[in-house]
């Protein structure tokens, strides 16, 4: 839907037999983002208890498990927000997550739109773009920038794939919740990520916004991991060709909707004895 | 380029524009109009309304920090003071021989302390250009250094306030001390000359009055400017969400961190256009209710417009003249008032007001 | 006139003629002391002087139960003739004269004019020898706490006499300490012998005396003559004394670090005091209180009005400031709360602002009704002075109460959120506003009651305060910045955390003082928890959990 040039590490062509720069994404082996034994205590309570996941390259995976079973807090450990107590995190094969503040986990690529639609209200809807687009983020570049006419064509493109290109001189805080939230996945497209993380991207939105969130995710991923974090269990199997249930801060399953839906440990914990 | 940088910020024009009078009307008139003429300003009223657009400029730069980025610093006044310390200094080398015990080296308060040479941090204070460089590099420095440590570690909010109020009260104490060699309690002061002019003379008046003047509207045009790139959208996003802007791949740190340093840097230009003006600088210049009020002035003119920090400054301390003139135990109430209707009932200032009148009107 | 003359040469003879019968009895077998004693005082005043040499003598012998109390006014320029019948009296000078004692019976006379009364003036040749009397008096007195400070008072000056006195009264002696002390002087003494044996054994005595004393003279040992020769010519009692004098001064080192870490823990009950309540409003509620300050000062000068209004009763003014200050900067809290601070929950530096507005305007009212000057707060007598323990050790009591009233207020206020209903609702609100809403807790209430409690304690540490600092308008100016830091740095809503923060910053500030200057040690603390809190940005002891990380 969107057309982004790849970064040549992750072209099949340059996959093999060459050695990979340090910063570059190796993955050789499949997976993009790897977790081994992560754990996460909060004051005695475990919110991550030895949970290992592993995302492939270009593909969409959807997170469920009811209320605590650590699904926010595993997005912390990934965009750097929270350190775990024990576990590794890589991000292909090279790049330890856990060595990096959040800003450079941003800017290796990893994006996340948190679960409360997070978006600047004091700016407009094309200004918050524009503060996410790809660009060099010091300050002193910062400063002096200038939109070029291709950038500010790709802002084009993404206020038309989000829907927004009538309201991009609106103030952010004035739009609706549900526009919030595509404002907020815009920005998300706007830094050109390899693996986006996406908190549920459907609370308060009505059915067709739903619908058109389900096609928007559907089309981008392969370019990019995509993982989503939802409740609606509709929309999950809408998107999912894999989903993984977490369960008191671990993996509990992980296979297709159906596969999962009918596994009677999750069918335990979603509805008790 | 102006009229695009004010099509929407009129009332910012507005407050250029009696500034600029400001600056260019005194000396102006002070030069056409004879000594006995009603036209012609005091000496008191011209030092009054340099120290007036100073305290203006102090509270631009603390505007820049609190209003664009969110970071309330209670130690905007040490940053204020270094400024002064550093240009009284200056003044103080230049004294020479004039002092009460003539030292050609020694100001008078080492003489006293029995102080035999001069500390090294007194060495290049002679030199005028090395002076104002230490007016921004030395709040710069102490800016970069603590803001480092402090936006590294993420210490934000009311903990950061906390701790600028502590570096300020610190300073202070500092200063009070015989030993720094900042002439203590008594501080910098019985000035001579500045740059060979007699600092009492009235064209030297006049010359600082203009020089503040021209500064600030330097440093307002440049702010203005600095607000709309967008590392002044970077700031604002900061202030708003700061997870967010890290997550967006910005160094939250470095953005807070820069703009810290020029706002200090900002203050310290204030500190170093106050000292000549009115003739001293001691200690209490770090106390934390000087950097308290010019909080209140950012309050009360609105935070966020650059030109309402101007409004506020100068509308409180002329209300602080009247008033301390009049009865001066009424000044304390009246700026413990101000402090809390401004946050009850005006949490955008006099700015806020400006703004709806005008929305409201449009 | 000449009626008078007459009268008073009568008087003067029936006066002599009395002393003449007293002399008499005094001879006799069957002596009544308390004629004795009268019979030398009056010789003692204006008799020749060797008569009063002999009534000096006499009065050292005399067995009187009041003889040292009215030697000592004697001594003391308090001892009193009432001019119509020259009855001996010791005053007390008051309002409205003197409160007069009879000086032999102790019968309270009651006050008299000045113009009633001579004062018994003495030479100075009699004052020295008075002193001596005085002192021997002492040493044989009745009580063991004056003989123990007779015999300490000897210790720097002995001569022959007073050491045979105090050996002969060694036999009788039953007291531990007296007998220690008196050891210690033989000990002194024996170090001047010319038996290098004996200075020896007085050595081994002189190991376990903490006195300074003791030091000096060991000292001495060890210095040289302007020849160069050890004042101390034997090199064995010189290794002797060296060895000792090194254990002396490891003692007297640890001496000096129980006093710092007391004067630490001291210092840190004030900070303790001071931050407690800001724990509670800041930590408990998120509530930033720049008034807090003001509300001490409130405290400080509540305890100046009660101590106006009961002048003559100290010690209990100050205990009735305690509640008082304890109402007064409550209640003045909750009206701040329900008139402020409620309109800006959730804006911290808003409240930080408004609440700055506020002490300045308490500021300016207290300056406005007490005057700017600083009004000092008596300290009644059980709170003033200090426990000596040793020459190396002493304690002062308005330190040490205020350490303790700071563990009792700690206690009572763990006691307080943790058993009464009203903690409950306070740690429910601050846990989780909304939901303890909707449990039914009315947090308005409860927000007004915990900002109360906060403001109530800052005044009850105020009344701590006027007691070791003079009460004024920018009292609590000065402790602000430092209670802030101390919450800070013990991780707020931790109330332990304060605890131990205000005491560890207490002694090192203490620590820090001898070497760096009371000033540069607070800069120093200061600058060490800016850093600090760089490092840590919640404090010793931060709060986890999700809804923290979620801030």
């Amino acid at each position: 839907m969107i057309d982004i040039t790849l970064e040549p590490a992750n072209d099949e062509s340059v996959k093999v037999g060459r050695p990979f720069y340090e910063g570059e994404i190796d993955t050789t082996h499949g997976p993009i983002l790897y977790l081994e034994d992560v754990s996460v205590s909060f004051d005695g309570f475990r919110a991550l208890n030895k949970l290992s996941l592993y995302i492939d390259d270009g593909e969409l995976r959807c997170l469920i498990g009811p209320n605590g079973a650590g699904k926010t807090t595993l997005m912390d450990v990934i965009t750097g927000k929270t350190r775990p107590d024990t576990g590794a995190v890589f991000f292909g094969q090279t790049i330890d997550l856990l060595k990096m503040d959040e800003a450079s986990i941003a800017e290796a690529g990893i994006c996340r739109k948190f679960q409360k639609p997070s978006v600047f209200e004091q700016l407009s809807v094309f200004e918050n773009l524009e503060l996410a687009l790809k660009a060099n983020k010091k300050v002193w570049s910062t400063l002096l920038y200038r939109l070029n006419s291709e950038e500010l064509d790709k802002i084009d493109h993404v206020l038309k794939t989000i829907g927004l290109s009538e309201l991009n001189r609106q103030r952010a805080g004035a739009l609706s919740h549900g526009q919030k939230q595509w404002l907020e996945i815009g920005m998300l497209l706007m830094q050109e990520p390899k693996v986006m993380l996406v908190d549920e991207p459907v609370a308060g939105m009505t059915h067709q916004e739903i619908d058109r969130t389900a096609e928007l995710l559907s089309s981008l991923k392969g370019e990019r991991s995509i993982v989503v974090v939802e409740h609606d269990m509709e929309f999950v199997r809408s998107i999912a060709n894999k989903v993984t249930v977490l369960h008191e801060g671990s993996v509990l399953t992980e296979g297709t909707m159906d596969e999962v839906q009918n596994d009677p440990r999750v069918i335990q914990v979603y509805l008790g004895e | 380029m102006k009229s695009l940088l004010f099509s929407h910020d009129k009332t910012g024009a507005v407050v250029l524009a009696l500034i600029a009078g400001v600056t260019l009307i005194v000396p102006l008139f002070n030069l056409i109009f004879p000594v006995d003429s009603p036209l012609h300003f005091s000496a008191y009223t011209v030092s009054l309304l340099g120290k007036y657009l100073t305290f203006a400029l102090v509270g631009l730069s603390l505007d820049l920090v609190w209003g664009y980025c969110g970071i309330l610093v209670l130690g905007q006044g040490a940053f204020f003071a270094l400024g002064g310390y550093a240009m009284g200094m200056y003044l103080m080398r230049q004294i020479g021989t004039r002092g009460v015990y003539a030292d050609p080296l020694l100001p008078d308060f080492m003489v006293f302390l029995n102080w035999k040479e001069l500390p090294w941090y007194w060495f290049g204070f002679d030199h005028f250009w090395f002076a104002m460089l230490m007016v921004m590099l030395v709040p710069g420095l102490l800016a970069f250094v603590f803001g480092w440590l402090a936006f590294r570690s993420r210490v934000t909010g009311v903990y950061l306030s906390i701790i600028t109020q502590a570096l300020t009260y610190a300073l202070m104490l500092a200063f009070f001390r015989n030993e720094m060699g900042f002439g203590g309690n008594n501080g910098l002061t019985d000035f001579k000359d500045i740059l060979g002019f007699n600092i009492q003379s009235e064209a030297v008046r006049l010359t600082l009055l203009f020089l503040s003047g021209s500064i600030l509207i330097a440093a307002f045009l440049f702010s203005r400017w600095l607000v709309n790139t967008k590392l002044g959208r970077v700031v604002t996003a900061i202030r708003d969400q700061e997870s967010r802007v890290r997550f967006l791949g910005y160094r939250v740190e470095m953005f807070k961190l820069w703009l810290f340093v020029f706002s200090a840097m900002l203050a310290g230009i204030a500190g170093a256009l106050y000292v000549p003006q009115v003739g001293i600088i001691n200690p209490s210049e770090f106390s934390p209710l000087n950097s308290l009020e010019i909080v209140v002035w950012v309050a009360m003119g609105g935070r966020g417009s650059l030109y309402g920090a101007i409004i506020g400054a100068v509308l409180v301390n002329f209300s602080k003249t009247v008033l301390t003139g009049l009865m001066p135990e009424i000044w304390l109430f009246s700026l413990g008032a101000a402090f809390i209707l401004v946050t009850v009932l005006l949490p955008d200032g006099i700015a806020g007001l400006l703004r709806k009148r005008r929305e409201a009107e449009a | 006139m000449k009626a008078n003359s007459l009268k008073r040469f009568n008087r003067c003879f029936a006066v002599a003629l009395l002393v003449w019968l007293w002399a008499g009895q005094a001879y006799s077998q069957e002596m009544n002391p308390q004629v004795t004693l009268l019979d030398s005082l009056n010789r003692l005043k204006q008799g020749a002087m060797p008569d009063r040499e002999q009534a000096l003598e006499q009065l050292g012998e005399v067995n009187h139960p009041r003889t040292l109390t009215v030697l000592q006014a004697l001594l003391n320029g308090k001892l009193y003739q009432v001019a119509s019948n020259e009855q001996l009296v010791i005053a007390a000078e008051n309002s409205e004269g003197y409160q007069l004692i009879d000086a032999i019976t102790g019968e309270d006379l009651g006050n008299k004019p000045r113009s009633d009364v001579n004062k018994i003036n003495l030479t100075n040749t009699i004052r020295v020898k008075l002193r001596k009397l005085i002192g021997q008096l002492e040493l044989k007195s009745e009580d063991a706490t004056v003989r123990l400070a007779a015999v300490n008072g000897l210790i720097k000056a002995t001569d022959d006499n007073t050491l045979a006195l105090l050996r002969q009264l060694e036999t009788t002696e039953r007291d531990e300490a007296v007998l220690e002390a008196m050891q210690m002087i033989f000990a002194l003494k024996d170090l001047k012998s010319e038996d290098k044996a004996i200075r020896l054994t007085a050595l081994v005595t002189l190991k376990d005396f903490n006195n300074q004393e003791v030091v000096n003279r060991l000292n001495v040992l060890m210095e040289k003559d302007s020849a160069g020769q050890y004042l101390e010519t034997d090199a064995d009692v010189r290794k002797q004394a060296k060895l000792i004098l090194s254990e002396i001064n490891a003692r007297i080192q640890f001496y000096s670090i129980l006093e710092t870490l007391f004067f630490g823990l001291s210092l840190g009950a004030v900070l303790v005091l001071a931050a407690i309540g800001l724990a509670i409003t800041f930590g408990v509620m998120g509530v930033i209180n720049m008034a807090h300050g003001e509300l001490m000062m409130l405290g400080a000068y509540t305890t100046y009005v009660i101590q106006q209004m009961m002048p003559d009763h100290l010690g209990l003014s100050i205990v009735m400031a305690i509640p008082a200050a304890f109402l007064i900067s409550g209640l003045v809290g909750i009206a701040i709360e329900r008139g402020i601070i409620r309109f800006l929950y959730g804006r911290p530096l808003e409240t930080l602002l408004a609440t700055f507005g506020v002490s300045l305007f308490l500021q300016q009212t207290v300056r406005s009704i007490f005057s700017p000057l600083n009004r000092s707060v008596t300290t009644p007598e059980w709170m003033s002075g200090s426990l000596q323990i040793n020459d190396f050790l002493s304690l002062t009591w308005n330190r040490f109460y205020i350490l303790v009233f700071c563990l009792m207020v700690f206690v009572l206020l763990l006691q307080i959120l943790k058993r009464t209903r009203l903690g409950l609702e306070v740690r429910a609100v601050a846990q989780n506003r909304g939901m303890a809403k909707v449990m039914g807790i009315p947090t308005d209430k409860v927000d007004a009651m915990t900002f109360g409690l906060g403001s109530g304690i800052a005044g009850v540490a105020g009344v701590a305060l006027s007691q070791i600092t003079n009460v004024g308008p920018n009292l609590g100016q000065a402790y602000i910045v430092d209670s802030f830091m101390v919450v800070v740095f013990g991780g707020v809503g931790n109330l332990w955390g304060t605890l131990v923060a205000g005491f560890s910053l207490g002694i090192a500030n203490k620590i820090l003082e001898p070497y760096a200057g009371a000033v540069l040690a607070k800069i120093l603390v200061l600058v060490f928890i800016i850093l600090f809190i760089q490092k840590r940005p919640s404090g010793l002891f931060p709060q986890k959990g999700r809804a923290v990380e979620a801030k």
